[in-house]
């Protein structure tokens, strides 16, 4: 991404020129796509909601009277008889974050107006969205066979699988919910809608390479929330 | 208006230009304004009556909707209030006020007031309405997810209503939903209604997010040129700050609530501790009803000011017109704003003293909540100053402003009761409570409502509401609220408890029955009062003064549109462009005893407050 300019207006880095942006009158964050802006604070209120989430977890765990699951155990998966602690979310963390990685690239491609490399590079992102779900729902039948419940589970602490399925839920809804928009997006990058500034469907505003920008915040944002359940579940 | 800007790229030499005495040598130099950043808004126009009225992206609209659906509500609000009043100061009198019906009427009189009333009214409502027009944007930043918002919201409201059709009816476990009796046999509308309670909040907030972010990027990203955020007025800064904090305290209301939903439908012990019930073990255990009470008042205390900093902002432009002076102390009022924002997330647990958290606890939240006082005081010190020796024009939206500060400081001397751990113990749970927060929250934003409707309406219908029905209608709410609140401190004093049925043979009695049933009566009273708005606003629709530009010789842009009431796009072919801040009333040299905001400093140039 280039730093923005805008015509007549010096910008100036730093301190200093945050503070003159603040005072300007139009804009505050200079240059900024309107979109861009919103999602970040979007993103800002979905931390709140992810920090709730996880807040509630630890004092779950921390208040329950009946031992919580040992995760090296409960989450370890028989590799040729053996098993192997952590393996399936290894591969899980890892596919994630490659797939913010593609992304990354896709919105450098995108803004070099590379319509092929940015539409292969989104739908390889989606494409590794769909396996982590795919791997997630894995997980899930796995424990679920195990006699992991909401209510209940065989290795300790009821509350263990509460917040397991609630949260690894809600960020797999927003994993799911990215992976749709990813293919809507590679559909339209493909289809040049970006080029030739189509009109998006429902909202009918003029598309724009700014918005695989936009997706991608969302994308890291969802992979970054799951470092940190990741650490919460998996490594405490 | 001078738009020489081209070639002028010097933007440090003209910034640096004061407001000193400029009386020599006027030059269009004087007049520059930065040139454009954002190209001009791509707007949808609606062409069928869909798409104008229904399903319509103009904020404007959107405005209005929100209004009259959080309108309607609140009128169910009231109808709920009306026959809690009737159980309370006549017992038994209407034989369908069960005891299980008044804890619904309870509980959706508060969730209906604070949420889907007031919150929905001043930033749904007057949000969508002012932002644009008041920051010089031609609409929202995002118009089609400002018209989903308002859809999620009506489809929020419908579910909360279906909540009383439902077997066992709506949730009766008071508007703060406590677990573990919410959602546990016993309690009434522990089924369907509690979850439908839920996802109404759920559907509530995921709307409103749409709606804040909207507001929130339209003020940051979208305002017109010359427009800083220091020449904002001050109801956008009200409501910006107000998003705000919704924008960080719902989340936390959505959490509970799903995990309540959670806890209800798949039998999760979130919030259940082991239950012992008629000798039997619940299946639940091992949950911290603590623990929603923590998530529920993070977003509770930021609630109240959530309704609060719109109330402050919305009066401070009010008081401002209507003396005809500026604002006193601007910069101090935007930065109470802010601050009373920011604190407001660290006060939350003093709703909890009787929770018994550590005394530490208590003694923290209890300075935090007493720190705010100082910048809210200050507020009402400025709107005090800002009257003195004001050209006061006491027409009825005065006559709310004032209604306004004075109840407004009555609440707040009992919230200093209330924010202190050892009053508030005894107080706790007593009629006190309830005088305090509704007389702070209740009434005081209401009357800011009241006053601001008698105020934009005619920029939004293009006529005066009439003056004579204004009043009758003021005094009557005004006299009749502090005839129920009033007597209510008391009855919180002797130790009435709230959120009771019925009192019985118990020794309150003797005093508490005929205060009850004036409050009773004067609560009917206040209530069919609002009725008159109701018809004044229908009568003078078809009837009304017609009310012209800029009918209160205001500042502010919204009166500034070539057409009243505003069009689509709001500004006609070109936007206007900002010299100063709405707050330019009576001074000293100027022609008229107002100076707009889009007057350029060469026109005033005698005034020595060319620029502001």
């Amino acid at each position: 991404m280039s730093e923005p300019k805008i015509e007549g207006i010096e910008l100036k880095p730093g301190f200093k020129g945050m503070a003159e942006d603040t005072g300007s009158d139009q804009t505050m964050f200079k240059g900024v796509h309107w979109g861009k802006a919103m999602m970040w604070i979007f993103l800002l209120s979905d931390t709140f909601i992810f920090s709730c989430f996880l807040i509630a977890y630890m004092k779950g765990r921390g208040s329950t009277p009946v031992e919580w699951p040992n995760p090296s155990e409960v989450f370890a998966l028989d590799a040729f008889g053996v098993p192997v602690p952590l393996l399936l979310i290894a591969i899980m963390t890892f596919v994630l974050i490659t797939s913010s990685g593609t992304m990354a690239l896709a919105v450098k491609y995108g803004y070099e107006k590379n319509r092929k490399m940015c539409g292969w590079l989104v739908l390889a992102t989606a494409i590794g969205g769909l396996t982590f779900v795919g791997m997630q729902a894995f997980e899930w039948s796995k424990l679920i066979h195990e006699g992991v419940r909401p209510w209940e589970n065989p290795f300790g602490a009821a509350q263990f699988g509460s917040f397991f399925f609630m949260i690894t839920g809600f960020h797999g809804t927003h994993v799911s919910i990215g992976v749709i928009f990813l293919f809507i997006y590679a559909y339209k990058v493909f289809a040049g809608h970006y080029d030739q500034q189509k009109r998006g469907w429902f909202t009918s505003m003029k598309g724009d390479y700014v918005e695989i920008e936009i997706l991608g915040l969302y994308w890291h944002f969802v992979d970054l929330v799951w470092v940190f359940i990741f650490a919460f579940f998996y490594l405490w | 208006m001078s738009e020489d800007y081209n070639d002028n790229k010097t933007i440090h030499a003209q910034s640096s230009e004061t407001m000193g005495g400029g009386s020599a040598g006027v030059t269009p130099d004087m007049d520059y304004v930065r040139p454009a950043e954002i190209a001009d808004q791509d707007l949808y126009h609606g062409h069928s009556f869909i798409t104008k009225w229904i399903f319509c992206q103009d904020a404007k609209v959107i405005g209005v909707q929100y209004f009259l659906l959080a309108t309607f509500t609140g009128v169910v609000g009231l109808i709920l209030s009306w026959l809690m009043r009737l159980q309370l100061g006549f017992p038994g009198a209407a034989g369908f006020v069960t005891a299980e019906h008044y804890y619904q009427f309870v509980t959706m009189h508060g969730m209906i007031m604070v949420v889907y009333f007031l919150t929905a009214l001043f930033l749904g409502g007057f949000g969508n309405y002012l932002i644009p027009l008041m920051v010089g944007a031609r609409d929202m930043v995002f118009p089609y997810l400002n018209m989903v918002s308002f859809w999620s919201f009506f489809v929020a409201v419908a579910v909360l209503m279906a909540s009383f059709f439902v077997p066992g009816g709506p949730t009766g476990a008071g508007w703060t939903l406590y677990p573990p009796q919410t959602i546990l046999e016993g309690t009434p509308g522990s089924g369907a209604g509690i979850l439908l309670m839920c996802l109404s909040l759920i559907l509530f907030v995921a709307g409103f997010t749409m709606g804040g972010l909207n507001y929130l990027i339209t003020v940051l990203q979208a305002r017109t040129r010359g427009m800083t955020l220091m020449r904002m007025p001050l109801t956008v800064w009200g409501i910006f700050t107000a998003t705000v904090l919704a924008m960080l305290a719902f989340p936390a209301l959505l959490v509970g609530a799903l995990m309540m939903s959670l806890d209800k439908v798949l039998g999760t012990s979130f919030f259940m501790p082991t239950i012992l019930k008629a000798g039997e073990v619940l299946e639940y255990g091992g949950g911290s009803p603590i623990l929603f009470q923590h998530l529920f008042w993070f977003f509770g205390h930021p609630e109240v000011y959530i309704v609060a900093l719109p109330a402050f902002g919305i009066i401070s432009d009010l008081i401002s017109v209507h003396a005809r002076k500026n604002i006193f102390g601007y910069r101090m009022m935007v930065w109470a704003i802010v601050g009373i924002g920011a604190l407001s997330f660290f006060v939350w647990a003093h709703h909890m003293y009787v929770s018994g958290m550590n005394p530490w606890f208590g003694f923290f939240f209890a300075t935090t909540t007493l720190i705010i006082a100082v910048p809210t005081a200050m507020k009402v010190y400025n709107w005090i100053l800002t009257l003195w020796r004001g050209n006061i024009r006491m027409n009825t939206v005065m006559l709310w402003c004032l209604g306004f500060i004075v109840t407004f400081v009555n609440g707040g001397i009992t919230g200093i009761f209330l924010g202190n751990v050892s009053v508030d113990v005894p107080l706790s749970d007593t009629y006190f409570v309830v005088a305090h927060f509704h007389m702070v929250m209740g009434i005081a934003p209401l009357m800011v409502i009241m006053g601001a409707i008698y105020h934009w309406f005619p920029l939004v219908a293009g006529r005066f509401l009439s003056e004579k029905l204004g009043k009758w209608h003021f005094w009557l709410t005004f006299l009749g609220a502090y005839s129920i609140y009033f007597p209510m401190h008391y009855l919180g004093f002797i130790g009435v408890p709230r959120r009771y049925y019925e009192m019985y043979d118990s020794p309150y009695v003797t005093s508490a029955v005929g205060m009850n049933e004036f409050i009773s009566l004067a609560a009917f009273l206040v209530g069919a009062a609002q009725f008159i708005l109701i018809y004044n606003i229908i009568k003078t629709l078809k009837t009304g003064k017609p009310a012209g530009k800029n009918p209160w010789k205001a500042n502010s842009l919204e009166w500034l549109t070539p057409t009243v009431p505003p069009e689509h796009g709001n500004w006609g072919d070109r936007l206007p462009v900002v010299h100063r801040w709405p707050y330019d009333f009576s001074v000293p040299g100027a022609k008229d005893d107002y100076i707009t905001q889009t007057t350029p400093p060469s026109e005033v140039s005698n005034t020595g407050v060319e620029k502001t």
